[in-house]
């Protein structure tokens, strides 16, 4: 850590990225600059789950609940009140941020496995309430034509709304890795009895990442609102939650960078290769089997292993 | 106060005869679940998919021999074994190999077994409504409660309490029933004795989708069958198995009952809302009892 937190390596390798995605726009395909915003908001997602999952150990199978509260907040405010735009966009990661501390609340007296089917009954509680109340969330429709705020109406003004927001996000996400927060919860996920010991609160840390993660999750809904312009209870269903954690694997969980990679892949993949077959999920199933048996850790984290060992060896050599 | 008018005596009664018979079906797929989440500690995911599998081979079976009281027969019967197969092959040629690995990829890979096996039904009979008739036998209805009770629901009410006990014999005065529990509690300490751990394993997943077919090939007369049954009653197995006790046969039992019977008075009291009130019990009862009213095996 002598280094501190921000090597400057890699933090220059992503500020050049994101200026090139920057000046994407102009000279992209419409239909390209609308996928790679979708991968933004996407990733984001992924990173605020991995956050939990990867960083912290908890089984987080309902993700997808507290992107679409956000997601819903963010709607119904812009189309049932007559507040300004901008109000809902604010509102969407605090609600999402504190259905996650409600649910967070019941969910972490239990570990493992049932900590993962309460936030999925809970998940599917507010899914279920989405999905009937017809005269309020529009039920299995949703709602579309949500009116945005002039500026960010237009597909590119949506593109770099969401490319800045991506960025500010990152950085903090990257900050919260590297700190002592960060550290903790990593140290938890490794062994959560020595960190009981040592006098570490467990399961407040948890909490709080947990609160954390979900506001995250609630910014990607809004997001996603200010892409698609609409909702729908798809958003909340748990099978998209499921996919969203395929995504921190298939791009590496321990890495921090690992599911922008699996969201790009998957989000890309989606596009392209479901627009030639209508059997998607059957090659993300056998992609998912692939993934299990050859690469457990990650697209993003074997590329990470690969170059730490060649360094390893030049290091070897030059001994 | 007419919003519960149509409460009245009868309707209750019928309500719960079909809330009844509903957990029966509901606890004959999550007994299957419950036994492969004792014995190899994994919730298969894909167990939606083997009842939704088990379901529509019961109609190609019942139209394979013209529909009638003998296709039924054979389809509820013949179509177990036709999902024990595809679950044997799964198990046999890729899962047995994950055993020893974290068990989070033994549950992602289940989810992968699921997207795949729906696909390949989607493949195999195609996204229309299929329906099988039940037989003569089973047609009509008989008056209980003053209320009319269709007669088929009274065999699942029977079917219901027969799985239980051929599972409860099973798992308590068979040998392999008593070796699967064993290697539930430990697993090294069953293979040290000599046993081939990994057959026992293979046993239970094969015998738990078996009983994922005969719930689907149950059901199969009383809804349309069609590609995304997989997705809604995996979610109540879930939640089922949890509330009762994961992996505890008795606890799919009344996590079954309380979940049918929620549903059917929901659609009574609620109609728009009746798929909440089983979600809600469950939430309710996971405040109060987080792991489940039964014991748990884990």
């Amino acid at each position: 850590m002598s280094k501190g937190i921000f090597n400057l390596k890699t933090f220059g390798l992503a500020a050049a990225i994101l200026i090139a995605l920057a000046f994407l726009p102009p000279v992209l395909p419409r239909f390209y600059v609308y996928i790679l915003a979708v991968i933004f908001v996407t990733a984001l997602l992924a990173m605020s789950l991995n956050m939990v999952v990867g960083h912290g150990g908890l089984f987080q199978f309902h993700h997808g609940a507290f992107y679409g509260v956000g997601a819903y907040t963010a709607g119904l405010m812009m189309t049932k009140t007559s507040l300004p735009g901008w109000m809902g966009l604010v509102a969407g990661p605090f609600a999402a941020a504190l259905v996650g501390l409600l649910i967070g609340i019941f969910c972490i007296r239990l570990t493992r496995l049932y900590f993962g089917m309460l936030q999925i009954s809970l998940g599917s509680l507010i899914w279920a309430i989405a999905f009937r109340w017809y005269s309020f969330t529009g039920g299995d429709d949703g709602i579309h034509g949500i009116p945005l705020p002039s500026l960010i109406s237009s597909p590119i003004g949506a593109y770099y709304f969401c490319l800045i927001l991506l960025a500010i996000c990152l950085f903090v996400l990257y900050f919260i890795f590297k700190s002592p927060f960060g550290a903790t919860l990593q140290a938890i996920r490794d062994n959560p009895e020595r960190c009981e010991a040592i006098g570490i609160n467990v399961r407040r840390h948890q909490l709080i990442a947990i609160v954390i993660a979900t506001f995250f999750a609630g910014i990607a809904g809004v997001l996603f609102v200010v892409v698609e312009g609409s909702v729908f209870p798809d958003l909340l269903f748990w099978v998209f939650s499921l996919e969203v954690f395929i995504m921190c694997l298939l791009g590496g969980w321990f890495t921090f960078a690992g599911p922008i990679f699996g969201a790009a892949i998957m989000v890309s993949l989606r596009t392209f290769v479901g627009a030639y077959t209508e059997y998607w999920t059957l090659i993300l199933g056998i992609m998912l089997i692939f993934l299990i048996f050859f690469l457990p850790e990650g697209v993003w984290g074997y590329l990470l292993e690969k170059m730490g060992n060649q360094k390893q060896n030049l290091h070897k050599e030059t001994k | 106060m007419d919003l519960f008018q149509t409460i009245t005596f009868p309707a209750l009664g019928s309500h719960l005869l079909v809330g009844l018979s509903r957990s029966m079906i509901l606890f004959v797929v999550t007994s299957g679940m419950s036994l492969v989440l004792g014995v190899l500690r994994v919730p298969n995911v894909a167990h939606g998919s083997l009842y939704m599998i088990g379901a529509f081979a019961a109609f190609s079976i019942s139209h394979l021999f013209g529909g009638g009281a003998i296709g039924f027969w054979l389809a509820l019967i013949l179509s177990p074994f036709v999902v024990g197969a595809v679950s044997l092959i799964a198990e046999r040629s890729l899962f047995c190999h994950l055993y020893e690995r974290e068990h989070l990829m033994l549950l992602l890979f289940t989810f992968a077994l699921m997207l795949i096996l729906g696909d390949l039904v989607k493949m195999v009979w195609g996204a229309d409504y299929r329906s099988i008739m039940a037989p003569e036998f089973f047609r009509g209805s008989v008056t209980l409660f003053q209320a009319p009770f269709p007669r088929y629901n009274l065999f699942l009410l029977l079917v219901g309490p027969l799985v239980a006990v051929g599972l409860w014999l099973f798992s308590n005065k068979t040998r392999i029933g008593k070796i699967a529990r064993a290697a539930a509690v430990d697993r090294e300490m069953v293979g040290a004795i000599g046993i081939n751990v990994s057959w026992v394993f293979a046993f239970a997943f094969v015998l738990g989708c078996f009983l994922a077919g005969l719930g689907g090939a149950l059901v199969s007369p009383t809804v349309s069958i069609t590609i995304g049954m997989d997705h809604d009653i995996i979610m109540e197995a879930f939640l089922i198995v949890t509330i009762g006790g994961l992996g505890n046969m008795w606890g799919a039992m009344v996590g079954s009952l309380i979940f049918g019977i929620t549903q059917s008075f929901g659609v009574l009291l609620l109609p728009q809302f009746a798929i909440v009130f089983p979600y809600l019990a469950v939430v309710i009862i996971l405040i109060w009892r987080p792991t489940g009213l039964l014991k748990s095996v884990w």
